[in-house]
């Protein structure tokens, strides 16, 4: 059996909130492996936004191990870190995050600009990715010129466009209605079909139904890990 | 990301917020514009007292010989005013010994001076400059005759009324009409028109061609000086150098023609340029050491403005940055980004100063005397302290921007 892609070990996290200490992760353990869909579930203050975050490398953990392709990435410095954004991880938030001024093809360069891809390939790229979310003809819109289910996509485009290990969604389906909910899920599971890793933050069962992998958390540690028969 | 591709975005953001950004640039556009008009204008003076009003008055490598100064800058104290009326006066003798002693190869011609008016059946010039001259006077004032010719060596040897005229003159008193060959009265002696010199124009709103000269022996000589004087013996070499030989030689000459005695200073005047550009210098040096005073009280000021309205776009941005930083951007990228964005800022306020400046320039050169030129030195020393006005305030705003917390910036609403 190969390497896992995540790997956690006893992972912790503490904020200081004024004289309190708020203690998110209190000892989490995880193994993922590639090509996995897991779902991220748990009530809100249960840790999981910080777990993505810590995942994500936008947080770095009070203590604990976590390896990423089998890279220790709880040690890295702020630079590193940014680099392992860029190259290993996809992120799809509730929010969309595109720069509404930029339009979709400049949002989906972006990544491309921080690892200093030249323009042309930049470009090339781009158009790919949104062809790739069936955005081909919408490449020159903003964001506002977009609806929801659009704007998720190209977020989703930006997050493929560097083919990292993970997708990390967070809440991916929050801001948009049932349909298009179903057409970004839709998308999730051809991205899987095509090898992709893929973790989803959600509260939704019914998005988490379409997950092989149910991680519950609960007062910052794994309260359940279950893998689902039917997908 | 490329500097180049950096620079476009910063102008994108800029161009997408013209009315904050018009507003964070006044003081550095303020500073730059009086800098470049300032400049511009000094420069322009310069250029224009070395050529033209130099050139024009007093000539290139050229001196004079005179009892006095010609022309006066700043004050000269009563004493030595007193001093130089009790000055012999340059006499033709004085003039031919200095001419035929100077080994040095010159021109040299005598001039004399005064104002006249100038009758042609019926129409009549006034104040007109009529200058006494020897033959040569017009190859040593370089000036070129454009009808006619200059008066010969013969006419101004026998003292033959003839005249040669300014342009403008020509045209006051003749219109369209060929002056070749007319018959004027200069103060009532009738002169016969030989020559136009081609125009001249104007010294600070003066006209340089209203005079007519005409040979120092003819009529004129009655009331442009005294019997027997010179106003002064003009002296021109080819180089700086030669003319500062000549100097000496004409120095000793008048000296010992005068015998004065070593300790004796000159009672008698050798005019350059010089006096008058040393002159200007004073009062352009004064001009320009007043600018980085001014200036940098505006570039500070401008800087001030910039770096808080880049704090305000780094509060507003925040979520940007955030997104910037979830996508792999480093402090040092997002540092960058802020960094060209305020240098590209202030660069842009910099560069309508300065075509504003050069407008300015213009037009007071257009609707006064004052001359303008572009010194080019100016317009680098605007570009770069616009650029350095823009880098040293964006530093603060940039190292906030760059040291967001991804996770608190990325969720900002």
């Amino acid at each position: 059996m190969s390497a896992p892609v995540i790997k956690v070990r006893d992972l912790r996290r503490e904020y200081a909130m004024g004289a309190e200490t708020i203690r998110a992760l209190r000892g989490v353990d995880l193994d993922i492996m590639v090509n996995e869909y897991v779902a991220i579930m748990g009530p809100s203050g249960s840790g999981k936004s910080t777990l993505m975050n810590t995942i994500g490398c936008l947080d770095t953990p009070t203590s604990g191990e976590y390896w990423l392709n089998s890279q220790e990435v709880s040690t890295l410095g702020d630079d590193e870190l940014a680099r392992v954004r860029n190259r290993e991880i996809g992120f799809v938030f509730q929010t969309f995050n595109l720069l509404p001024r930029a339009t979709a093809l400049h949002n989906v360069e972006l990544p491309l600009i921080y690892s200093g891809e030249k323009k042309s390939e930049r470009k090339r790229r781009a158009e790919e990715a949104l062809e790739l979310v069936g955005l081909g003809d919408r490449m020159d819109h903003r964001p506002n010129e977009l609806s929801g289910g659009q704007r998720q996509r190209v977020a989703v485009a930006r997050a493929l466009i560097n083919k990292p290990s993970i997708i990390l969604a967070d809440e991916p389906t929050g801001n948009l209605d049932s349909r298009t909910s179903e057409d970004i899920i839709g998308l999730f599971a051809e991205l899987h079909d095509k090898g992709q890793t893929i973790i989803v933050v959600t509260h939704e069962p019914d998005i988490a139904a379409h997950a092989h992998r149910e991680i519950t958390l609960k007062d910052g540690t794994v309260f359940s890990d279950s893998l689902r028969q039917a997908a | 990301m490329p500097v180049f591709e950096a620079v476009r975005l910063a102008l994108q953001v800029i161009w997408n917020q013209k009315m904050k950004s018009a507003f964070s640039v006044v003081g550095v556009f303020i500073g730059v514009t009086f800098l470049i008009a300032v400049v511009t204008i000094v420069e322009g003076m310069n250029n224009y007292m070395e050529d033209t009003f130099a050139g024009a008055l007093l000539g290139v490598n050229t001196f004079g010989v005179r009892y006095r100064p010609s022309v006066n800058v700043g004050d000269t104290p009563r004493e030595v005013w007193r001093s130089w009326r009790r000055r012999p006066r340059i006499t033709f003798e004085d003039a031919e010994a200095v001419a035929a002693g100077l080994s040095v190869p010159v021109i040299t011609a005598v001039e004399s001076e005064s104002n006249a008016s100038v009758d042609y059946e019926g129409t009549t010039a006034n104040n007109v400059r009529i200058i006494g001259a020897s033959d040569s006077y017009f190859a040593l004032k370089g000036w070129n005759i454009q009808e006619g010719r200059p008066f010969t060596e013969q006419e101004a040897s026998f003292g033959t009324p003839v005249a040669v005229i300014g342009s403008e003159l020509a045209e006051v008193l003749f219109g369209n009409s060929d002056p070749l060959g007319r018959t004027v009265r200069i103060r009532n002696f009738p002169y016969r028109v030989v020559g136009v010199v081609e125009k001249q124009g104007n010294v600070f709103g003066f006209s340089l061609d209203n005079f007519a000269v005409a040979p120092a022996l003819s009529p004129v000589k009655r009331f442009v000086n005294p019997p027997r004087i010179v106003d002064a013996l003009l002296v021109k070499a080819e180089t700086d150098l030669l003319m500062r030989a000549a100097m000496a030689e004409a120095e000793a000459i008048m000296r010992r023609r005068r015998q004065l005695r070593p300790a004796t200073d000159n009672n008698f005047e050798l005019e350059t340029s010089d006096g008058v550009l040393d002159f200007w210098s004073k009062i352009s040096g004064v001009l320009l050491a007043a600018i980085p005073g001014l200036v940098s009280i505006s570039l500070v000021v401008g800087g001030i403005v910039i770096m808080n309205i880049m704090l305000m776009s780094v509060s507003e941005r925040t979520r940007e940055i955030g997104i910037r930083k979830s996508l792999g951007a480093r402090q040092r990228d997002i540092m960058r980004q802020f960094l060209v964005e305020s240098a590209t800022l202030s660069t842009v306020g910099a560069g309508l100063g300065i075509a504003t400046g050069l407008g300015m320039a213009k037009l007071v050169a257009e609707l006064s005397f004052l001359p303008a030129s572009v010194a080019g030195w100016s317009i680098g020393a605007a570009v770069v302290l616009g650029m350095g006005v823009g880098i040293t305030a964006g530093i603060l705003p940039a190292r906030k921007a760059s040291r967001l917390d991804p996770v608190e910036a990325i969720s900002q609403e």
